[in-house]
Formats: structure tokens, sequence, C-alpha cells
């Protein structure tokens, strides 16, 4: 995300927040992105605008909502309906959610939602345009990109999205 | 024209070691700077830099290693963070005392125990007194103009050191954001080859190393000090060069919205981004207050700092390293002693805080200043003290 917004000229800074390195344990990482003034804050972000749960499991061991500003988005893989999840979180925030195990698995044939959620995330937000990702992930994942690009705009079209209030 | 990328700082760092066509990597991967070495390790394997790269078995080793390469005249690079750094620590004085030009990048980390991989100055601040030419940087912007100024600085003639690049753990090694990369030609303008004066050759056999017997040793390191003092002429030197051709200029010590200050703050690493971020803040609230941040750590920029300070009322000191025991924060220690014969000088205040990859937010250096305002009014029986710790 950070790059494609600094590709279309922006100003971003992406990074991650975890321990000694193992996967599967449960991660942080922040993006800020500025249309206008580069970014000169070096901190974790605890209010954010957005939030992304690429794990659905984390809803049970995580409060997804700390910190988030009211009218904010949460953007959540899961394959519960929107009105559960709604019904959970309320109508303080935008919501919306993707099956994107389901997608991840079909397109890349594995349970790594990344991108995947990327085209969530870019059904709710118009701040980097679609177009600016592939570039990025073509550097990423080089023969994998394509597969990427094509989950990626699956979870585009397929999230369902419920406005706040 | 520079190249505006969105790129990992540690990438960054690999993209512009090869562009210097630094001849041998000797390191040792640790958290946070592996992604430095591992990407510098395929730029080598791909072929995209014609390097002798050495996976060393231990960081002592990699700077051994750098030094029998830059005794033998090649351009050297090395990174370490934390422990590594530490392990390193007794070939540190070697590469600065036998004038071996090796730059190397330090991932700035916290030191065990209680283990800890993230960010603080506790490695640099052991390492202060070991020679080399230290250089802090607060975004990946500046680290990437700074590792190509340190080779400048390393191999020129007149100062021939060791340089530190000090990046913070995470809150720079592992940030993706926006940075000019230079065009090739631009780096071949600024950086002439490397020419070692004294290679090692085994057709004009040298000694270095040798001992020095308590008739010589004290010239020797008495040489040494001047030497490193020296630096300073070709460092401001270096860095007007750099502005000349990337036009953008760095000091030893820059001020942020400090003039007419009645309250400094002194910061040094990508800290100082947040902390401006705060001061823009304060001043917006009709506070009278500014930034003076620290890039030149060693040689310690002593004119500078006094002048930049001396009309200030106040000095408020963060340090992101403790010297148990001492004088609190390293930092505010060797500013006061800079100060302490001057006639005029502001009164100082110490903190200690980020330490171990702590956050310091924008409310918290707002917080900060607040507190040591009112320490500098009531005084305080403490040397320093640590700034947000729970009870």
């Amino acid at each position: 995300m950070a790059q494609a917004a600094i590709n279309e000229g922006k100003f971003a800074q992406a990074f991650p927040s975890f321990g000694p390195e193992r996967r599967g344990a449960p991660v942080q990482a922040f993006v800020r992105i500025s249309n206008k003034e580069p970014i000169r804050i070096r901190a974790e972000i605890t209010e954010p605008d957005m939030v992304v749960v690429f794990d659905p499991r984390l809803l049970h061991i995580a409060k997804v909502t700390s910190g988030l500003k009211e009218g904010g988005t949460l953007v959540i893989n899961s394959r519960r309906p929107l009105e559960d999840i709604e019904a959970e979180f309320g109508t303080n925030w935008h919501l919306a959610i993707i099956d994107a195990t389901t997608v991840a698995r079909e397109l890349l044939g594995v349970n790594i939602v990344n991108t995947t959620m990327i085209g969530a995330l870019l059904r709710v937000t118009g701040v980097v345009k679609l177009e600016s990702l592939l570039e990025p992930l073509k550097e990423r994942f080089g023969h994998l990109a394509e597969k990427n690009i094509s989950a990626m705009k699956r979870a585009y079209e397929e999230t369902l999205v419920k406005e706040s209030g | 024209m520079a190249k505006r990328v969105g790129i990992e700082v540690s990438v960054a760092i690999g993209e512009v070691v090869t562009m210097t066509n630094t001849d041998v990597i000797a390191a040792y991967p640790i958290t946070p700077q592996t992604h430095i070495v591992e990407h510098l390790a395929k730029l080598v394997a791909d072929g995209e830099l014609d390097a002798e790269y050495i996976p060393v078995e231990s960081e002592h080793s990699a700077l051994s290693a750098c030094l029998g390469a830059a005794a033998a005249g090649a351009r050297t690079f090395t990174a370490t963070a934390g422990q590594g750094l530490e392990l390193m620590h007794e070939v540190l004085y070697i590469a600065s005392s036998m004038q071996l030009p090796v730059v190397m990048a330090v991932a700035n980390r916290a030191l065990s125990a209680p283990l800890s991989v993230w960010g603080d100055h506790s490695d640099a601040m052991a390492v202060r007194d070991t020679g080399w030419i230290q250089i802090f940087t607060e975004n990946g912007q500046e680290v990437v103009d700074n590792i190509l100024c340190a080779f400048r600085i390393a191999e020129d003639r007149g100062v021939l050191l060791p340089v530190m690049v000090h990046l913070d753990g995470f809150h720079l090694s592992h940030v993706i954001e926006p940075i000019l990369l230079p065009e090739q030609s631009e780096v071949d303008a600024f950086l002439p080859p490397n020419d070692y004066p004294l290679p090692l050759d085994p057709a004009k056999p040298v000694t270095m190393g040798d001992f020095g017997p308590p008739f010589i040793y004290t010239e020797v390191k008495w040489a040494q000090e001047v030497n490193l003092r020296k630096s300073m002429e070709t460092i401001l030197k270096c860095w007007g060069e750099f502005d000349r051709i990337f036009k953008r200029c760095y000091h030893p010590v820059e001020c942020y919205r400090s003039e007419d200050a009645e309250v400094l703050l002194l910061t040094m690493g990508s800290f100082s981004e947040t902390a401006m971020t705060a001061i823009d803040q304060m001043r917006q609230q009709g506070k009278n207050i500014g930034l003076i941040k620290l890039r030149l750590w060693r040689p310690f920029p002593f004119d500078e700092i006094r002048s930049a300070v001396r009309d200030a009322e106040v000095l408020i000191v963060l340090d992101r390293a403790l010297s148990f025991g001492g004088p609190g924060g390293p930092v505010a220690s060797e500013i006061r002693s800079a100060l302490y014969n001057e006639d005029k000088r502001p009164k100082i205040v110490s903190f200690v805080g980020g330490l171990g990859g702590r956050d310091i937010t924008v409310s918290g250096f707002s917080e900060m200043v607040n507190r040591g305002i009112e320490i500098s009014k009531t005084g305080s029986k403490h040397e320093f003290e640590i700034f947000g710790a729970r009870e």
C-alpha cells in the first residue's frame, strides 16, 4: 500500500511491529499515507482510521477496535454474514467483510491472505488506486504476482460493505 | 535525476552500497540489521555487485575480516546491531587506531537482558570511545545520504578512520518510505575511488598494529585523538560537497524552530521527527520552544552545540540509553560537560526514555517538555528522570 501511494507521488510510511520472528504468531503492521506532507511521526499508530483484520481468530484474542476513530473502518476476513459482524461491532464504524481465506485458498492455493485483504481494503478506501498496486505486487511476488493480483481483484469485487450509523 | 522510490530503508542501504562499488562485505546477520546484509548478499549473488561477500561465523570475525580487507586497500562495508556490535567491541578499537576506513551501518538495538531485539541507543553509547566517527540519522533519506558520505569521509587521505552510520532499529531499518536514490553518475561524481595510501602488499611488506611499548603508546593515542578531532573539517567539507551535488544539506548540530526559543529539546536519531511534530504543536499553542538535533556524535561538535543552545533558559535532553549508577543519559552528561565552563548556558534537564523499542509519541514529547520545564523551576534531587516508566 505504501509503495503504491509513493508511486502516486504521495507520502507514506509502512512498518511492521514484531518480536523474534516466527510464522503464525500474531503480528501488527502499520501504514500512514499522506497526500501532501512528509510523515514526521516515528511511532506505532494508536488511533487508526482503518483496521484490517487478516485472521478471524484474532477477534477472540485481541480488541481489534482499540483506538479506532469514530466513523473509522473495520475490514475483517470472515465468512460470517455481515449482519452478524454488525451485531458484534455495532454501527459506530464502517464495516467490510470478505472471505479472504477462501479466495486465497482457491486462487493462491495457500491460506496467506495478505494480497487478498489489500483488495478488500481498496474497496473501502480511495486513498490509492487499485492499478497502483500492480507494480509493487509484480516486484514483490515475481512469477506469483499474477495469482496475487487476481486474488486482490476478486476480493475487491466480493467485499461486502456496511456504512456506519 | 535521482529516482523517488518507496523502499525499505535496509534495502535502500543495500542499493546505495552497491552504487559505491564496495569490494568486500563481511557480516553476520542479527535483528534488526538482517535485511541490510540479506539484500547485499542477494545483490552479490545475482552479480549486481561485484564484491566479495564473506559470511562469517560471528560479528567479531565480521569486523576482523573487514580490517584485513581495508588494510589491503579494499572498499569495505559491514552492518550490525545490539549484541553484534558488543561482540565486535575489541575489534572496533583496532579499526580506528590502525586507521582502516571501514564503513558500518548500525541498526541501533537495545542490549540484553532481558532479551530485546527492539531499538534504543545502548549499543551506540557502549562504543562511544572506540575512536570511530559516528553519525546519527533520522529518516531513510538521511541514512542513504550519510552512508555515501561515510565512505568519502572514511577514505579521505586526511582522515582514514572508520565511520558508523547509526539508524534506529525497526523505527528506521524496517520502514518503507519514499527515498531519493541517487544516479550512478552522481555517486561517481561524489565518491572518488578508494586509494588507501599503504595497502598490504606481499611485494612490499609492512607491519601494522605492532607492539606499542610505554615510550610510544601515549604519542600514538594522542595522534589518534588529534586525527579524529581534525576529521571535523573533512566531515563539514564532505557534507558541503554533498549539498552541492544532491541539494541536501547536513550539519553536526541541526536546529528546528530554535530561534529565540526559551526552552530547547535535544534529541538524536529518528525520534527527532516525532519531536519536530510535537514542537510544531507547542509553537501553535504559543510556547516558545525549539528542537536541537545532534547528528554528529563523534567527533563531538563542541562549538556548534555551545552556540546552538547558548541563548536558551532550559535545555531538555532525551537519551535512549542509560549509564547505570552514573549521571543518567550519556548525551545529557556530555552536553553538561561541554557547557559547564560557559558563562552563559541553559539549565539542563535530563530524561532517559524510548528504551528497548518503546515509542515516544507526539503527546509524549509535549508531556516530557512540560515536565522538563517544571523540573527546571523546582529543581530535582535526581541526576535524571526516567520517562514513561510505570511505577
